[in-house]
């Protein structure tokens, strides 16, 4: 690859630098400031001014993971001294733990459905894209535009309808019924950017396999699923992403067994303003979409630039 | 090793017609050479035999058994395409390997190993086998490429100008190489090239294919000296036959349009004065450029001639070729 760009300057270099610089911070802010909010205690989460410097507590995460009970003093007088670091904690508001919070069983939720949707739709989004990409299909031009349109209007604009009819189907407030749905809102994304991939990957390499003695299927698993692998990992995130942080179908169709962390999380606010416990929520809900995206980072970089650099 | 028989192959793409009634039969351990210009069909038929495109009309027959409806890996054909198309995901052994692992041939590693060592090494690239397929050169991808068909025992091997990304010496290398393989193997090759050296060096047989129709089939020496057609004619030879109006050396026969020479059947020292325009020195041979009658033509002579530009050489033509106006040979 070659650049015919003139070398920078000093001084543009700094003024890029400098710009690049206040960028990240303005966009990185919020996530600091949610990050720290979650190591304060309640008082100093709503200070005013602000508290940039603050005595880091763990409790917070006590909360979030935790219910409890306010006792009388005799009652913490029968219950003797706090065994562990965390009993410690809720003690000095005259509490005791009386169970955990279901915010486990809400991130699970978030990791079934958002990474079974995710799957889903690749998968399907694959075999369909590869379809498209290589077969004579009927009307190919029409249905990927259908496709497309189902993306057109927000899903919520159907909310009404899809509401309706989980409650007939039965799927309200089960993980089936949430995977089905994200896949089907990330289906088009899914179509339309692998087939993108597949466009670009050369039939002569599946004719060379079918020759060599493999089936079309064959061709497709040993030949182009490896070649497609980064249009494969740069599609998943982008569903990943969307399934993970989504709240609306989440509030209107989960409340109990499939709810997931996104309408959970304000919920832990309840009575108490318990700010640090919803930023420990938000904070730790964060990190799978992030491993997850460093893990594939490499492919994420060549997927989103795929077609304007060619090797 | 089989026979391979075309019997009235048509194909269509949209507006274009690729083959036209095509017929021919590859007997078993020829070498046929398919030539022809772009768009001539060459590259279409060897689809048809291999399955991956599939015939409007007529049928392919491997080993007297029709293909109409088998897939490329159940006709067993083994083919060299003009891209190179090795699978950038795998290294050069792998890619050598990919063919006899495949559920139709099912090789036991053993024998996997004993046949990559032995192509890579007629093919010069026992040192890369370890290597990226995408770090090869063009050579190297395209030795590479055919060695994934020699690795095979094919009933066909079906070749699609697989030596002209080569440079001079190693595609000379690989010619007597392939030659050797299948004269020694007995295998039957469909091979296409636009090289007449290939066509005439390494061809049991050619076909000569003039927008998707096959004009002529034989052997090379027919072809060259027995030609139907000007087109025919034109497909061998280097330097290229003359063609010359039929009357320009004397009287011609009836119907006759223009006269064909080989640049060796213009014999030099009788008949009419013609002026030497060039000449080039080959070393083995030497070209004289003529103009006869305002028309130019070449022909060659003895290496160390004195001839220069400016001379007059008195020639007359030996086994002459008359065409008529259509261009078609007459008897």
């Amino acid at each position: 690859m070659s650049f015919s760009v003139t070398h920078p300057s000093l001084r543009q270099k700094w003024i890029a630098g400098t710009l690049v610089i206040l960028y990240a911070l303005l966009t990185i802010l919020p996530l600091l400031w949610i990050i720290a909010t979650g190591f304060k205690s309640p008082s100093d989460a709503i200070a005013y001014p602000p508290k940039v410097v603050f005595d880091p507590t763990l409790e917070g995460y006590v909360n979030l993971f935790t219910t409890r009970t306010r006792m009388t003093p005799e009652a913490l007088e029968e219950a003797g001294p706090p065994q562990t670091w965390y009993d410690q904690i809720v003690r000095q508001y005259d509490m005791v733990i009386s169970g955990p919070s279901r915010y486990g069983e809400r991130f699970l939720n978030s990791v079934i459905i958002g990474f079974g949707s995710t799957f889903l739709s690749v998968f399907l989004g694959t075999l369909a894209a590869y379809g498209f990409s290589r077969f004579k299909v009927p009307l190919k031009d029409d249905l990927m535009f259908f496709i497309l349109s189902t993306r057109m209007m927000p899903p919520i604009a159907v909310a009404i309808p899809i509401f309706l009819m989980f409650r007939q189907l039965g799927l309200s407030d089960t993980h089936l019924g949430m995977i089905l749905l994200y896949t089907a809102v990330n289906l088009s994304l899914s179509v339309w950017l692998l087939k993108g991939f597949i466009d670009e990957i050369p039939v002569e390499y599946e004719e060379a396999a079918l020759i060599d003695g493999y089936t079309r299927f064959q061709a497709f698993y040993k030949v182009v699923l490896p070649q497609a692998a980064t249009g494969i990992a740069s599609t998943a995130i982008f569903c990943l992403i969307f399934s993970w942080n989504e709240y609306a179908f989440a509030v209107l169709l989960t409340s109990g067994t499939a709810q997931t962390a996104p309408p959970f999380i304000p919920t832990i606010i309840g009575v108490g303003k318990d700010w640090p416990a919803v930023a420990a929520g938000t904070t730790l809900f964060l990190v799978p979409v992030m491993v997850f995206t460093i893990l594939l980072r490499k492919h994420l970089l060549r997927g989103i630039t795929f077609g304007a650099v060619r090797k | 090793m089989a026979e391979v028989r075309l019997t009235g192959l048509s194909k269509s793409f949209g507006e274009t017609t690729a083959l036209d009634d095509v017929s021919m039969t590859v007997p078993d351990g020829a070498f046929v050479v398919l030539l022809g210009p772009t768009g001539a069909g060459k590259t279409t038929t060897l689809r048809m035999v291999s399955g991956l495109d599939t015939p409007d009309s007529g049928t392919v027959h491997i080993g007297g058994k029709p293909m109409t409806g088998l897939t490329p890996a159940q006709r067993n054909v083994a083919m060299v395409f003009q891209q190179y198309s090795l699978y950038p995901h795998m290294n050069v052994r792998e890619n050598l390997e990919f063919p006899l692992k495949s559920p139709l041939l099912r090789t036991p590693q053993a024998e996997i190993d004993r046949k990559v060592k032995q192509v890579a090494e007629i093919l010069q690239i026992s040192h890369k086998l370890d290597n990226k397929a995408t770090a090869l050169s063009g050579g190297e991808m395209q030795r590479v490429s055919i060695g994934r068909a020699l690795v095979r025992d094919p009933a066909v091997y079906l070749m699609d100008e697989p030596l002209s990304s080569l440079d001079a010496k190693l595609r000379a290398d690989l010619r007597v190489e392939l030659k050797n393989i299948q004269a020694h193997s007995g295998a039957t090759l469909l091979y296409v090239t636009h090289d007449q050296i290939e066509a005439m060096t390494m061809a049991t047989h050619v076909g000569v294919l003039d927008q998707g129709r096959l004009v002529q089939f034989g052997t090379p020496r027919q072809i060259y000296e027995d030609p139907v057609s000007i087109y025919a004619a034109s497909r061998l030879g280097q330097p290229r036959i003359n063609v010359l109006p039929a009357d320009l050396f004397g009287p011609a026969p009836e119907g006759a349009v223009s006269i064909g020479l080989r640049p060796e059947n213009i014999a030099q020292g009788e008949g009419q004065e013609s002026f030497v325009n060039r000449v080039e020195h080959l070393g083995d041979q030497t070209r004289l450029h003529l103009v006869f009658k305002h028309h130019d033509l070449v022909t060659v002579t003895d290496a160390h001639t004195d001839l220069q530009r400016g001379d007059l050489v008195k020639i007359q033509p030996h086994k002459p070729l008359y065409f008529d106006a259509s261009g078609a040979r007459l008897s």
